[in-house]
């Protein structure tokens, strides 16, 4: 029987141009990827329907955690604005911090203030890591008579004369209200009205106003 | 003897009684190289959309000690919603606190509606009064609540002991500790 011999073909199959996309890709993302920096502080943040990402520069952050403690921290990138911070408060509460200890603050990065002004000094003495392990008072800040946020955020606004800051707050959802209200009073004071809320962001429930509005607009953008 | 076999790869024919050195292919299997690859890629694409927090823009009202210059809204367009233990919701319409109605962030955005849609719109306020035991996260989300419902007259403002008494009440009539 003449029977066509077919030509037996190798099931291989050539994968270097795929290994080398997916190592492009891969290199594309390391390098994009930028890691969230361990924070000392954990905050689980509420959720919202607004898109706007959360700014990175000239940020003063208020921190409520989960037991209402507040603390305050200043983006790394504004090293001489948190120089000038701690200078002035350094001056203006007697304080008597030394340059190491100012550079606790302002040298390492993330690093946020928990203590009351009475306390600072021997706080700013530790290092992070002996931070993490001791409890930290926070900042006082609950009502307005004894509420020492008053002064940072003045301080903050001194430093950043010139310069757009925003005033971000990060608070725990668990935290209860009278540690926002203080904030919140403490921004008062100091005309510093308009701030922002860190949340992490959820779409928009279908058949609300906002969707609506959404839909006719052709955008889901919302600040 | 131990002998090195130094012939290349080329298929030249050994005389007889040479050993045939084994034809080893330079090919290697990319296939677990490259599952690793995608594997990596995966993880760096989800890390890389999940932190990116966003940012809720709030206002704040300028406290203005003169009641002269201080707003006037019209008692029947306003309601007011105060935010209690347990994720609770307290609201009343106008300033009759004593009709006190409970409910939940789950129903409160039908509440809410209803009365945008029975008020002129250019009247309409909403108050929000937390109370000492709401939690943070309450706060936020009462706030991206006005969001989604478009409303954008609102105002928040410290709760009155009176009121805060009557939440109490209703709370221990309710047995919520």
């Amino acid at each position: 029987m003449g029977r066509a011999k077919l030509p037996r073909k190798s099931t291989n199959i050539d994968m270097t141009a795929m290994c080398d996309v997916a190592f492009l890709l891969l290199s594309f993302f390391i390098l994009a990827t930028k890691f969230k920096p361990p924070e000392a502080l954990s905050v689980v943040t509420p959720s919202s329907v607004s898109t706007k990402v959360a700014p990175s520069k000239d940020v003063v952050m208020v921190i409520i955690d989960k037991d209402g403690k507040v603390y305050l921290s200043v983006s790394d990138v504004n090293m001489s604005e948190k120089q000038d911070m701690i200078n002035d408060l350094n001056t203006s509460k007697n304080l008597g911090l030394t340059e190491v200890e100012k550079n606790n603050f302002v040298k390492i990065p993330n690093a946020y203030i928990g203590a009351p002004f009475s306390q600072l000094k021997s706080y700013l003495n530790k290092t992070p890591e002996e931070l993490q392990k001791v409890a930290k008072p926070g900042i006082p800040a609950v009502d307005s008579t004894n509420n020492e946020m008053v002064d940072w955020i003045r301080a903050a606004k001194a430093a950043f004369q010139g310069k757009k800051m925003s005033v971000l707050v990060k608070g725990d959802d668990a935290s209860k209200y009278p540690s926002f209200q203080g904030v919140i009073i403490a921004l008062k004071k100091n005309d510093e009205m308009k701030f922002q809320v860190v949340t992490s962001s959820v779409p928009v429930p279908a058949g609300t106003e906002l969707y609506k509005v959404n839909e006719k607009l052709g955008t889901k953008a919302v600040e | 003897m131990a002998e090195m076999d130094t012939s290349g790869g080329g298929g030249h024919k050994k005389g007889p009684g040479v050993k045939k050195g084994k034809k080893l292919s330079t090919r290697v299997d990319l296939t677990p190289m490259v599952d690793l690859g995608f594997l990596l890629i995966t993880f760096f694409i989800f890390t890389t959309t999940m932190s990116q927090p966003t940012a809720m823009r709030l206002f704040l009202p300028k406290d203005v000690k003169n009641p002269d210059e201080q707003n006037k809204v019209k008692n029947s367009a306003v309601i007011t919603v105060m935010l209690a233990k347990q994720d609770k919701i307290y609201w009343y319409e106008g300033d009759s606190a004593a009709t006190l109605k409970q409910t939940d962030f789950k129903k409160v955005r039908d509440i809410l509606i209803d009365k945008k849609n029975r008020t002129d719109s250019k009247d309409f306020v909403v108050v929000i009064k937390p109370t000492i035991d709401a939690t943070y996260k309450n706060t936020v989300n009462i706030l991206d609540e006005m969001t989604i419902d478009n409303i954008h007259r609102y105002a928040m403002v410290d709760i009155s002991p009176d009121e805060y008494k009557l939440i109490t009440i209703t709370e221990a009539a309710n047995g919520i500790k």
